[in-house]
């Protein structure tokens, strides 16, 4: 990683000369692709703060802007140089959008960033083998979930259905979905205290990020309890 | 040189295509038969000559031998395009494949085909090379870029077997598009549509459906979903079995371990399941060998019952797309439905009811032919890579990788790097590092698909990270980074990252050929089948000219003839004995040349020719028999445009 003095330098465009700013991906002058830079983390790529409220149409609107200027098709009659940049610069603005544009992507991105360790949310596989403490406020509830996911695991094996209990399973569902909207939203206040605190020069950066953590940990379970009673009522 | 052109190729399981923007407007550019559709359909001649090597013959010619010599003949390939002998025992069910015997697994397949075995990307190939060919035809000139489009769903494996095919054709593949992406770009053309649509892919082997979000000429992909064993086939197949059946109750012969009856029953299924499309009922009459005949009535109320199976597994595909794009279906503003198989009712019935369009007042788009439209969608992304047109200044394409990338953890277990539906090109980077001392290698496996354990997901590709300098364990950490190209295909490089040293990655793709077998493909191929394009030109050039020396022959007995001045004879007459003289040796541009004078020269006699028919047709003849009589005159329009030299 560069050091932040190197992150602001600004380098010359290898074809016009003109000086590019860090993490842009094409010259604003002659609007040749430029070499990528492995520093560039996902806000700079669309020139925006570190801030984690983010309008997603104007991002979008940028995506285009910029997908325009740098995807492959672009290059085909270009040197095998400028194709590889391209091809890398394209790849590094797909990156960026996915991860900003999803609220979740972006919170873990953003919290990596900062050097925060976290379980990603995309690595499913790891989720079965060590899942994550119960939330203790959730505790009952899922004790009596996981009885009646068991028990209508077993009547599903001997070919049966049981209409109440699935009738009880998809009410506990629709219980557990709104709890996940719940979290969205608080991650979401969360996103606001940190950036004002930012704005304001306050440092509450550390407490922020780890209520983040554990908001993050709470919906990743959540979200594995509906997806546990998706799979055995197969819907 | 006239400007460089770049062609779009639709290598469907069933027909392919070859089409080029024209004018601002795609066009499918037809064979040497007149025909836009060329059956994916490739035989070897039958020898006369044991020494000789067999020639190759693609499509409607190869057609016939499919009927004659089944076993030197072979169709739907790409039904085996990246796969591997494991993956293809249900296709060697239903299809007449014959593989060679000696297969190991994880190798590519190899097909018999009388003699000789090829791999898949080979045969696809030859289609590749007639396509090119009758695109060079057309132009009169080289073709060596190329736009091909795949399904969809295609893996990593599918898709580089695809790419390879173009390289033995001596193809330079700039792009592969994806099948119904490439649907919506033609139908983009015409219209500032912004909005959300569903493109309904059924072809003859494959099902894709795409949800794709349109907005100022940007066409963003937001997700795709499919079937690659899904297609028309599996209609005819499911028509083959209830004749074979019928045929065994009815007649107490079976047919099954007959190639010919089984091409000959399948024949006919075609003909009835086209005819069924349109008409309420329909005859399926087969004459098998030995003197039996087979004869049933179908309905189209029957084959609707049989084929519901089929359709119903679309559903499942459209309603995991819909999710993943966030939409209901009544967000969809649009469907277009792309594949010969959207031409039966029941299959629109099916679309229907998954979008709801009658209930929403709407109809799903079928104003371009099924069977074209991919690839004019092809031409047209050919255009934009070829630096655009007009038409298609604004034009990008921005699409997914259908399937997620994993990598193999502890336990068999997937980790997943790259999710389905992202936007290519992606990347993904991960560190790896090593668990005994002084260890130099890491391996690493790669996979595709949805599934948590390794096993129920396709092996793209085992890597050897080697050259790790000698460290405690734990210590080397070496970043490796994983691209998914603009194609949809991966590319992995590596680093160690506390000596900086390059580590080297080597590719061992799960059912793929390596460079140096493509290489060797391409030799093997096209060692002197393709040749020179050069001397077919002059072949070709020379067939010209003797159409117009046949015809100045003729010329003194005709009527219009004794019109001429003695000055216009005798100069057609020079003419005439300078391209008998020049056509005998190889200088193109000079037997065009001539050829081209001659054709000057004899114009005004084509002239009085005409108008003579039309006098005698006004005296009472039909303008038919008119020009019946008026034949192949010397100013008959070339079906070749002259080449452009410099
Ligand atoms: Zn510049």
């Amino acid at each position: 990683m560069p050091t932040a003095e190197e992150k602001f330098v600004d380098v010359a465009c290898w074809s016009c000369a003109a000086p590019v700013v860090h993490a842009q991906l094409f010259c604003a002058s002659c609007g040749k692709v430029q070499p990528a830079h492995s520093g560039a983390d996902y806000f700079e790529v669309f020139g925006l703060s570190r801030k984690l409220a983010i309008d997603t149409t104007s991002l979008e609107r940028e995506f285009y802007r910029l997908s325009r200027r740098l995807h492959p098709d672009v290059y085909t009659r270009a040197s095998e140089q400028e194709q590889n940049w391209s091809l890398r610069n394209a790849s590094l603005l797909n990156d960026a959008y996915r991860t900003l544009k999803e609220p979740i992507a972006r919170t873990e991105y953003f919290l990596r960033l900062e050097g925060v360790e976290i379980q990603e949310e995309g690595k499913q596989a790891s989720d079965r083998k060590n899942p994550s403490r119960v939330p203790d406020d959730l505790l009952e509830e899922v004790f009596e979930l996981n009885m009646q996911l068991e028990e209508m695991r077993m009547t599903r094996k001997t070919g049966d259905d049981d209409p109440d209990l699935r009738q009880d399973l998809l009410t506990a569902k629709q219980q557990f979905e709104a709890q996940l909207a719940e979290t969205d939203n608080f991650i979401q206040q969360l996103w606001q205290e940190r950036d004002e605190a930012l704005a304001s020069n306050f440092d509450f950066g550390d407490q922020i990020k780890q209520r983040m953590v554990a908001a993050l940990d709470r919906r990743r379970y959540i979200r594995n309890l509906v997806r546990d009673v998706n799979e055995t009522l197969d819907t | 040189m006239a400007e460089e052109r770049v062609i779009g190729i639709d290598l469907g399981t069933t027909n392919s295509l070859v089409a080029f923007m024209y004018n601002e407007r795609p066009i499918v550019i037809p064979g040497e038969d007149g025909l836009n559709l060329v059956p994916s359909v490739v035989a070897l001649d039958v020898q006369t000559d044991p020494t000789a090597r067999p020639t190759v013959v693609v499509g409607n010619g190869a057609h016939k031998s499919l009927m004659l010599f089944p076993d030197r003949a072979v169709y739907s390939v790409k039904r085996l395009m990246g796969r591997g002998a494991e993956d293809v025992q249900d296709e060697l069910k239903l299809f007449p494949f014959r593989l060679a015997d000696n297969i190991q697994s994880g190798e590519v397949l190899r097909i018999r085909l009388g003699e000789m075995e090829f791999t898949p990307p080979e045969i696809s190939a030859y289609i590749l090379r007639q396509l090119k060919r009758n695109a060079e035809r057309y132009f009169g000139g080289t073709v060596t870029k190329a736009v091909i489009t795949v399904p969809a769903y295609f893996n990593d494996a599918q898709r580089q077997a695809t790419k390879d095919a173009g390289r033995m054709a001596g193809l330079d593949v700039l792009r592969l598009v994806n099948e119904p992406t490439a649907a919506a770009l033609a139908y983009g053309l015409d219209r500032e549509k912004e909005g959300i649509i569903a493109v309904y892919d059924l072809g003859g082997g494959t099902f894709d459906i795409s949800i794709l979000k349109l907005q100022d000429g940007i066409f963003e992909v937001i997700a795709t979903n499919g079937d690659t064993h899904l297609g028309g086939d599996d209609i005819d197949n499911l028509l083959i079995a209830l004749a074979i059946d019928d045929i065994r109750g009815d007649l107490g012969v079976d047919v099954r371990s007959s190639a010919e009856a089984i091409q000959a029953i399948r024949k006919a299924v075609i003909e009835a399941k086209i005819e069924l499309s349109s008409a309420d009922s329909s005859r399926l009459e087969v004459e098998l060998p030995e003197g039996h005949h087979y004869c049933r009535e179908i309905t189209r109320v029957q084959l609707e019952a049989l084929i519901k199976p089929v359709l119903e597994r679309t559903i499942g595909p459209v309603r995991q797309a819909l999710r993943d794009s966030g939409l209901t279906s009544e967000q969809i503003g649009e469907v277009v439905l792309v594949g010969g198989s959207t031409r039966i009712p029941a299959v629109r019935h099916v679309v229907d009811n998954l979008f709801q369009l009658a209930a929403r007042g709407k109809k799903p788009h079928t104003e371009l032919n099924p069977d074209e439209v991919v690839a004019l969608g092809a031409a047209v992304q050919a255009n934009i890579l070829a630096g655009g047109s007009k038409a298609t200044e604004d034009m990008l394409l921005l699409d997914v990788t259908p399937l997620s990338l994993g990598i193999e953890a502890l336990g068999g277990v997937v980790a997943k790097i790259i999710d389905r539906n992202s936007t290519i090109p992606a990347s993904s980077t991960e560190h790896f590092t090593t668990g005994v001392d002084g260890q130099t290698n890491v391996a690493i496996h790669v996979l595709q698909g949805e599934r948590e354990l390794a096993k129920d997901c396709r092996s793209l590709a085992r890597f050897d990270l080697k050259g790790i300098p000698p460290m405690s364990a734990g210590l080397p950490r070496i970043e490796v980074r994983f691209l998914i190209d603009a194609n949809g295909i991966l590319h992995v490089s590596a680093r160690e990252q506390r000596s900086g040293k390059q580590a080297e990655v080597e590719v061992k793709p799960t059912y793929g050929l390596t460079d140096e077998q493509v290489e060797t493909m391409i030799l093997e191929s096209f060692d002197y089948a393709e040749e020179d394009f050069h001397v077919r030109q002059v072949i070709e050039a020379r067939n010209e000219a003797d159409t117009i020396l046949a015809a100045v022959e003729k010329a003194p007995q005709h009527p219009a003839w004794q019109q001429l001045s003695a000055e216009e004879r005798t100069e057609i007459a020079r003419l005439d004995r300078e391209l008998l003289g020049i056509k005998q040796g190889d200088n193109l541009p000079a037997i065009r040349q001539a050829t081209e004078a001659l054709d000057k020269a004899t114009r005004r006699f084509a002239e009085l020719m005409m108008d003579q028919a039309v006098s005698s047709a006004i005296q009472g003849e039909t303008m038919e028999s008119a020009s019946t009589k008026l034949g192949q005159g010397p100013t008959a329009p070339h079906e070749i445009a002259p080449a452009e030299f410099k």
